[in-house]
């Protein structure tokens, strides 16, 4: 990473650190890429009054477009908006064009990752080309310095499915899911319901999703390959990660930014969050093609389960999916428009609207953004004395407007252009560097 | 200065869709159709639009719709083109929002949208500044379709407050009927839709809408009925038991007495209603039809401000 050396004493902050269960108001100080007791002389003092300090954030699920599609995305862009959203990591899916399948691709995808705003960790794909019929060399891209493997925008196929849970295991490796089965999907292009019948869109059914859940915590269950579960949208899924775990599945999962907070009304032209009162939609913003994503946005229901998820622990992070798309792939009929919405700048914010909202207590999305995700690939973060220097401070009242010109994404894909969110990033230090500031 | 939302105008300035339309909105529209159609006649009105340039860019096949729209754009005055879809670049690849944006850089200020996308009119709003008027978007809505239909019934039997509508056949790839839904109970009407099962699902989940599963239930005291064709072309197969939901003089006995029986069509004559039924005195679907040029004249000039 790359960034000035942070020399820095922050006073009076709320220091949230999951790592040592510290919520309290105090000062942090960095020195030398660490945490330290006692702030170096000549260090930076910042009235961290009204600021949050906690660890960097961790994104299991990033989509970074280079090579292959960089005017949505490069490494570059993708990384200044991570640090801009207060993430110290990001973790690259491998659909990159060529995909990211072997130990060469991994190595060259590493380097290119390396000297940016945000630590890069590279996923491998779980098959060739992400094609699903050959198996990659899983264990070749792991020495090669893959955190993870996944055929992301896919579930690893059927036939593959066994075999690759099961070299998996034998490497230690982690495998990450896009739990979804094209066959139910049928054309689906937003979850089935009332709001799908009455725009008259073909519907995505949940059991798309929960019969890969389960066949993949079956699958786990067996050959012990450590499982973990993305984008989960569905509450049946939520339910089904807690019967494995009540027999001894290791599994962990996570659900993006937009999945807890926006629901399936948002294709019919509302714009409230899931936990608002019920408002009429505006129908000329009705099948923006921005909401289109996949998984597709849930029953509110099932948004704020997974909201209650993260609440209470049983999802362990909050990941972001962010999907950058040029503008003409989103200016398209709704079911021709490009599945995803970038989140790496708005993750924090919508989490902080549902603080505000009350439906989350702020240590717990600060844990499900931080220590847990980090702990899945084996990263640490803390604040404690002695700990590697990856913090953010963020101001959770302040307000800014989302705005296509002033985000440092390369792409504006998001429905929440022009809305204004709570909480703004003040810093990022990653690696003892200070790879933002506003 | 404040400007009061009278029925003289429409709120967004185009029409996606009937949903949400407040009753005077859709009773003004109705009562400036029968305007419209004594103007028609009394060729009144025959250069409101002289200002208009109305593009007609129909990308699934039509016949009414699309010759009723241009007949009263010429009604009342506008400059009416047609685009050829299968003539056109379209032919060539050119994107849905590159067609459209050609279409208004040549002065197109009215956009009527047919296209087998649901939200391509939102699209077309979004991607350019004609003002749309959409003529049918897959599943979605057929806005004008529903209008012609309240009108016809209307003039029928009367106010639709409280009366019972009966909607048959393969709603859930109606256009048609989802309009029809939003139109009718937006007139106090009550919507019952019936069918075989895979051709009325997820409709029990609209609230004022009862599903009805057997074709009695659905005729039962319906003070009308409208007969809806099987969208093949949307992926419909015909159900078996559809013998059991077609409609004939003997089954509309169900109905109230006199209730006429309405079809949006093009009918599919022997498979949704039999051709003695579609043709009986109290067959209501010529006056559709009829009615559509009216309604069509209604709904431009009002989006044009001109009415």
């Amino acid at each position: 990473m790359t960034g000035p050396t942070a020399n820095l004493l922050i006073t009076g902050a709320r220091l949230i650190d999951p790592a040592t269960g510290t919520d309290a108001i105090g000062d942090l100080a960095i020195s030398d890429g660490l945490v330290v007791a006692d702030a170096p002389a000549g260090a930076e003092r910042i009235d961290g009054r009204g600021l949050v300090v906690t660890p960097g954030f961790c994104d299991l699920h990033a989509h970074l477009r280079q090579p292959g599609r960089d005017g949505a995305e490069t490494i570059e862009s993708g990384c200044r908006a991570a640090a801009r959203g207060g993430f110290t990591t990001i973790c690259a899916m491998p659909n990159t064009d060529p995909a990211i399948d072997s130990a060469e691709a991994v190595s060259r995808a590493v380097a290119a990752g390396a000297g940016g705003a945000c630590r890069v960790r590279i996923i491998g794909a779980a098959s060739v080309r992400r094609a699903g019929r050959e198996m990659a060399d899983l264990a070749a891209m792991a020495a090669a310095g893959a955190v993870a493997v996944s055929d992301d925008g896919c579930a690893v196929s059927g036939a593959m499915a066994r075999e690759t849970f099961e070299r998996v295991a034998a490497a230690g490796l982690l495998l990450i899911e896009h739990a979804e089965d094209p066959s139910l999907v049928a054309g689906g292009v937003m979850r089935a319901g009332p709001t799908a019948v009455r725009l008259g869109l073909p519907g995505w059914p949940p059991a798309a999703e929960l019969t890969t859940v389960e066949r993949d915590l079956a699958l786990a269950g067996t050959t012990r390959a450590r499982l973990h579960l993305t984008h989960l949208s569905c509450a049946a899924s939520i339910e089904a990660v807690r019967g494995a775990r009540a027999r001894g599945v290791a599994v962990t999962c996570d659900v993006t930014p937009h999945h807890l907070s926006m629901a399936d009304d948002w294709v019919a032209g509302s714009r409230r969050f899931a936990w608002d009162e019920e408002r009429a939609p505006d129908p000329a913003l009705a099948f923006d093609g921005r909401c289109r994503v996949n998984p597709p946005l849930a029953s509110r229901a099932d948004a704020l389960a997974l909201l209650a998820a993260v609440a209470d622990g049983t999802i362990d992070s909050i990941a972001t999916d962010h999907a950058p798309h040029p503008v003409e792939r989103k200016l398209a009929p709704f079911a021709s428009a490009a599945p995803g919405l970038i989140g790496l700048e708005t993750a924090l914010s919508l989490g902080l609207a549902a603080v505000e909202a009350g439906r989350l207590a702020l240590p717990a999305l600060v844990a499900a953004m931080s220590t847990r995700p980090a702990a899945i690939i084996g990263e640490a973060r803390s604040l404690a004395v002695g700990a590697t220097a990856d913090i953010v401070a963020f101001d959770p009242a302040a307000r800014w407007r989302v705005d296509a010109t002033t985000l440092e994404s390369a792409s504006s894909n998001t429905p929440l252009l022009g809305m204004e969110l709570p909480g703004v990033v003040r810093l990022t230090v990653g690696d003892g560097r200070i790879t933002y500031r506003s | 200065m404040t400007v009061a939302v009278t029925p003289r105008t429409w709120p967004s300035g185009h029409l996606f869709d009937l949903a949400g339309a407040a009753r005077g909105q859709i009773e003004g529209l109705l009562d400036l159709a029968v305007e419209m159609r004594e103007a028609r006649a009394a060729r009144r009105h025959a250069s409101m639009l002289e200002a208009e340039i109305v593009a007609l860019a129909f990308f699934e096949a039509s016949t009414r719709t699309r010759i009723s729209f241009e007949l009263a754009g010429r009604a009342l005055g506008a400059t009416v083109v047609d685009l050829d879809v299968a003539g056109s670049s379209v032919a060539k690849g050119e994107s849905l929002v590159d067609t459209l944006r050609t279409l208004e850089r040549m002065g197109t200020t009215t956009l009527v949208l047919r296209h087998q996308e649901p939200g391509a009119p939102q699209l077309a709003a979004r991607a350019t500044g004609m003002r749309i008027v959409n003529a049918g978007d897959g599943a979605h809505a057929h806005p004008t379709q529903a209008l012609s239909d309240a009108l016809t019934l209307r003039e029928a039997i009367g106010p639709l407050d409280g009366r019972v509508v009966a909607i048959v056949g393969d709603v859930v790839h109606s256009r048609v009927a989802r309009s029809n839904i939003h139109c009718l109970t937006g007139l106090g009407a009550r919507v019952r839709v019936g069918g075989p099962p895979e051709w009325v699902a997820g409709f029990d989940g609209w609230p004022a809408v009862e599903v009805t599963t057997t074709l009695e239930a659905t005729l039962r005291g319906a003070d009308a009925v409208m007969a809806l064709r099987a969208q093949l072309e949307r992926g419909a197969e015909l159900p078996e038991d559809r013998l059991a939901w077609r409609l004939d003089s003997d089954r509309m006995r169900l109905a109230a007495p006199g209730a006429p029986i309405l079809h949006p069509g093009p009918t599919n004559e022997g498979v949704e209603l039999t051709a003695e039924l579609a043709s009986a005195p109290g067959s209501l679907i010529g006056r559709q039809v009829a009615n559509g040029v009216p309604i069509r004249m209604a709904v431009l000039a009002r989006l044009a401000g001109m009415a």
